[in-house]
């Protein structure tokens, strides 16, 4: 089928079976290697993308599911020179080790904040409960989805004085 | 295996009506199965029919009767966001915040959780307790039944081939002072139910029992109730004293299986014991 749908802020355009996982189309046809494929089942949230700004499995989705939505990957939250709250904290925080979560880690984090910029610690444990981390004990990576809170509080009060 | 996204029900009926055309839901359990039957050179549906593109499946109303109606495309986490289902099925909110994980609960929908009938399915003892009933259709029309009618067995329904659960409703538990739900797993996210048990209590202005609703999940190869146990509570106060003896009502009539999760006699003793929390509500 034709695919056309928005990835990481671009159009994408493509030929795809129906029926290939999400997962695989972002992987092997676009590049997209940061979403990862940990356990294939819905349990361990690796390949974790936001559609539509909603945190969802890219393994348990089919191609013609992407059609017309957009999806976020790990690397689309900010660049390098200009990192998405979530990943400057990962980084500061020690939060990744192996770093394979990550990717998805970040992208369960950056859901959350979208939709709850002030989350309590439990809030932050609920929301990335369905990823999982075999390396850091979860300790490091809530502390930095709560400094990334922090920092993203912090922009707004900029924000807002600005005005 | 082709994938279609019909906009109204005529056209998903159509579709449906295809040799090896099966409905895909969230597709959380469904794709994770069909994975399985591919890489072991099983037979795989020839079309997936997405129920995602019907907008009449997906939402919360209110019935002329006063039931609300959950779109069967509904997603759990759409569910759990609505203030109706929070306010008036604290039950079956109780039940959604705990199934899955939050993408999980992203995805899957209510009426896959319900044809996927899993003895362990988290969103069927409280819809039990709730008396509520489902509402399918297929080309043929629309019917009606009881939701302890349309699950017949693990992973069996009454659903006729052609046909879909278009929605689910449940009357209101407001009048029931006691509502609890509650489940016992290896982990708090993303654990399949080890026992669960939903309950509802009417009271009196005494605080005793007029009516009690019990549904236990995972003790069974379907949702299990035990009208003894709710007939022990019947003109009691939900004390301890009162809960201990339904426990011991519960725990001789149970007979819930081993496996990977557990052991009957675990489940058992489980299946009482989570009677008891009514008694710090």
């Amino acid at each position: 089928m034709k695919l056309s749908f928005i990835l990481n802020g671009a159009t994408v355009r493509l030929d795809a079976e129906p029926d290939r996982r999400a997962v695989d189309l972002l992987r092997e046809e676009l590049g997209a290697l940061d979403v990862k494929e940990g356990c294939g089942t819905g349990e361990c949230g690796a390949c974790s993308v936001l559609v539509d700004g909603v945190q969802k499995l890219s393994c348990l989705m089919l191609a013609a599911q992407l059609e017309g939505r957009t999806v976020v990957t790990a690397a689309g939250l900010g660049t390098a020179e200009k990192p998405h709250p979530v990943q400057r904290a990962f980084a500061e925080h020690g939060a990744v080790q192996c770093g394979f979560c990550t990717p998805g880690m970040a992208v369960a984090a950056a859901g959350l904040l979208a939709e709850n910029p002030a989350p309590a610690r439990e809030d932050i444990r609920r929301a990335v409960s369905g990823n999982l981390c075999r390396c850091t004990g979860y300790v490091k990576i809530i502390d930095a989805v709560e400094a990334a809170a922090r920092e993203l509080a912090a922009r707004k009060g900029k924000t807002e004085d600005a005005r | 295996m082709n994938v279609l996204t019909p906009r109204e029900l005529p056209e998903l009926f159509a579709a449906l009506a295809a040799p090896g055309a099966r409905v895909l839901a969230g597709g959380t359990d469904l794709l994770v199965r069909l994975r399985a039957d591919l890489r072991q050179g099983r037979k795989v549906p020839s079309s997936l029919v997405r129920l995602d593109g019907l907008e009449e499946l997906c939402g919360v109303a209110r019935e002329p009767d006063g039931a609300l109606r959950l779109g069967a495309a509904t997603t759990h986490a759409g569910l759990l966001a609505h203030p109706l289902v929070r306010v008036e099925l604290p039950v079956l909110a109780a039940a959604l915040a705990d199934l899955g994980s939050p993408p999980i609960r992203n995805m899957g929908t209510l009426g896959g959780n319900l044809c996927t009938a899993s003895p362990a399915g988290d969103t069927l003892p409280p819809l039990m307790v709730l008396g509520a009933s489902v509402e399918l259709a297929s080309a043929a029309g629309v019917r009606r039944m009881a939701l302890a009618d349309f699950i017949t067995g693990p992973g069996r329904t009454r659903l006729a081939p052609g046909e879909i659960v278009t929605a689910v409703l449940a009357p209101s538990a407001r009048e029931f002072a006691v509502r609890h739900f509650e489940k016992v797993g290896r982990r708090s996210a993303l654990a399949v139910a080890v026992v669960s048990l939903a309950a509802l209590l009417r009271l009196d202005a005494r605080g005793k029992a007029v009516e009690a609703r019990l549904a236990w999940g995972s003790v069974g190869p379907t949702v299990w109730r035990c009208p003894e146990a709710e007939a022990a509570l019947l003109g009691q106060r939900p004390t301890l004293t009162a809960l201990k003896r339904a426990a011991a009502v519960v725990r001789a009539r149970v007979q819930p299986i081993d496996d990977l999760r557990a052991s009957a006699a675990y489940r058992s003793e489980v299946a009482g014991n989570l009677l008891l929390r009514l008694a710090a509500l």
